[in-house]
């Protein structure tokens, strides 16, 4: 069986820099895939040329069984792919809960004349979609300030409200781009709690991540990227260890 | 006084429409708009060609501006789509130059800076001295379907989506909306609106020409949208009716200070204008009217 996300020989290059030069990696169904690698590694453009936010120069990327290389974000999302971002993006002026209603699908709401009817599809939709956006933010302890503007919520809550919104999607799998970067230690094993959850139901995760004990923690399969290529696979703990790896993150030792 | 007063809240009523058409792709979808005057302008042309050289009723006029510029700001938007915030300013800003000096050379069709006159005016012969209190009736009727209907879109899902990627696009687009779609829909939507409010114009004062539609009453307008509050309908409401009454009031400044010259005393008002404005940026930095916030944690 194919894995859940499978990409390619992926390849980016910004004027002369090769940002991904060939880049392999596939994430499994119902498990927690880790992505790390030296700073300007290329994980965070892999990160946009998988989700459809950079177009590849060459490679593939397959999602789900389906060849969805180049995509637009909008498309991937429908089909259940979501992301977050490494510094937290607000819909600033949104509330919190509004943030979470927007990433529902199938809001016949969305369109003109809907909107202006009021029409009792689009009312009901939104009736669901308040209440899962409730519940939602009752789990990521995001509910008492459920009615802030995403602007007022402190670092941390907006990492929360990140992950939050991911998840209203419905998505299969998760990407997300370094969630504990900028939080406090307790909070970012709260949010390693939440995902751990989270896969418990069979979600599926592709995280990058710098914070190591998070990575051991949480997940099944570790990928290292170097340059642009995949370096190393394997599980943590055994890529701990290896000399190699620790070579390329580190550089080498006196 | 009584007609001066009509006179002053029916454009008052006519630039509420068109600063609600601003706060649309402006206020709503964030997209600046210093062009908003050009649609003005290209509804208000639309409806006075129709209605008197095809002879065309007068709710054709109006169907026909505000159908046909919704569609050429929905040309432009997709003319525009790669630009954002100031460049789209520019481009916007020299849209409208563009519809402006294009309706003063095309004299074949527009009769250049002669401009058009006799446009008719809905039911003036019946009406005959009501008219302007019938037709102010009629600006403040249309201004509130329009806020009710915008009032309708700005709570909705769509409103959301508008807002999303007002503040960042390509979240908005992450979360699963067609982005573009949704900027056409907006510019569209104020397309349709600034065509009503030229249409509206131009039946009122039944005399059109370039000169009018210059880069300084989209100015006006931004400007009532900011101090009345970005994203805020009733904001950009109040807005308009406060720019109209401050425009007008500054003009009785001759009474107050008799030794200025008449320039000196157009320059001071423009003086007072940006005043205004910067002292209510000052005390309430999000506009009169702040964009409002559901409550939906508890319903």
């Amino acid at each position: 069986m194919m894995a859940l996300l499978e990409v390619k020989g992926l390849r980016r290059r910004f004027g002369g820099v090769t940002a991904l030069d060939g880049a392999d990696l596939s994430v499994e169904q119902g498990r927690i895939t880790g992505l790390i690698g030296p700073n300007g590694a290329g994980k965070t453009t892999l990160f946009n040329a998988v989700t459809g936010a950079l177009r590849p120069n060459d490679g593939a990327v397959y999602f789900a069984g389906t060849d969805v290389t180049g995509w637009r974000p909008d498309r991937l999302a429908e089909v259940g792919l979501s992301r977050t971002f490494q510094i937290a993006r607000g819909l600033s002026a949104l509330t919190v809960i509004e943030n979470l209603m927007l990433y529902g699908k199938h809001q016949p709401g969305e369109a003109f004349c809907a909107a202006v009817l009021r029409t009792k599809a689009a009312r009901a939709r939104e009736e669901e979609l308040r209440l899962r956006a409730i519940a939602v933010a009752r789990e990521l302890n995001l509910l008492q300030v459920g009615d802030n503007r995403a602007i007022d919520l402190s670092g941390g809550q907006k990492k929360l409200l990140e992950l939050g919104r991911a998840l209203m999607a419905e998505p299969k799998l998760i990407m997300l781009d370094e969630p504990a970067a900028g939080i406090n230690p307790t909070l970012a094993k709260k949010l390693g709690e939440h995902i751990l959850a989270l896969k418990a139901r069979g979600m599926t995760f592709l995280i990058i991540e710098h914070n190591m004990g998070l990575v051991a923690a949480l997940c099944d399969h570790v990928v290292v990227l170097v340059q642009g290529k995949r370096f190393a696979q394997g599980r943590f703990a055994d890529l701990r260890s290896d000399p190699r790896v620790q070579e390329a993150y580190m550089g080498h030792r006196a | 006084m009584i007609n001066y007063l009509i006179a002053m809240a029916t454009f008052g009523a006519i630039y509420a429409v068109l600063a609600l058409a601003l706060n649309v792709m402006w206020g709503m979808a964030g997209m600046v708009n210093l062009g908003i005057v050009g649609f003005y302008a290209f509804g208000a042309y639309i409806t006075a060609l129709l209605t008197l050289n095809a002879h065309a009723p007068i709710a054709l006029g109006f169907l026909a501006a505000m159908i046909g510029t919704a569609m050429m700001a929905a040309l432009v938007t997709l003319g525009l789509t790669r630009l954002r915030d100031d460049y789209l300013a520019i481009v916007t800003l020299g849209f409208a130059e563009v519809v402006r000096i294009a309706a003063e050379n095309e004299i074949w069709l527009t009769r250049g800076t002669d401009g058009i006159s006799g446009i008719p005016q809905p039911l003036k012969s019946t009406l005959g001295a009501d008219f302007n209190a019938a037709y102010l009736v009629f600006c403040l009727v249309v201004l509130a379907v329009v806020l009710w209907v915008l009032e309708r879109v700005r709570t909705s899902p769509f409103g959301r989506v508008l807002r999303a990627v007002r503040e960042d696009a390509q979240v908005a687009a992450f979360a699963g909306k067609d982005v573009l779609r949704f900027k056409v829909k907006a510019f569209a939507l104020g397309g349709a609106l600034a065509g009503l409010a030229g249409a509206l114009y131009a039946h009122y004062s039944s005399y059109i020409v370039p000169e009018i539609y210059v880069p300084l009453l989209t100015i006006y307008i931004s400007l009532a949208l900011t101090a009345g509050g970005i994203g805020n309908n009733w904001g950009a409401v109040i807005g308009a009716f406060v720019v109209v009454f401050f425009l007008e009031s500054t003009r009785f400044l001759v009474g107050v200070v008799p030794w200025l010259s008449a320039e000196q005393l157009a320059a001071l008002r423009e003086f007072l204008i940006g005043l205004g404005l910067l002292l209510v940026l000052f005390f309430r930095p999000r506009g009169l009217m702040p964009e409002p916030l559901p409550r939906l944690v508890k319903r």
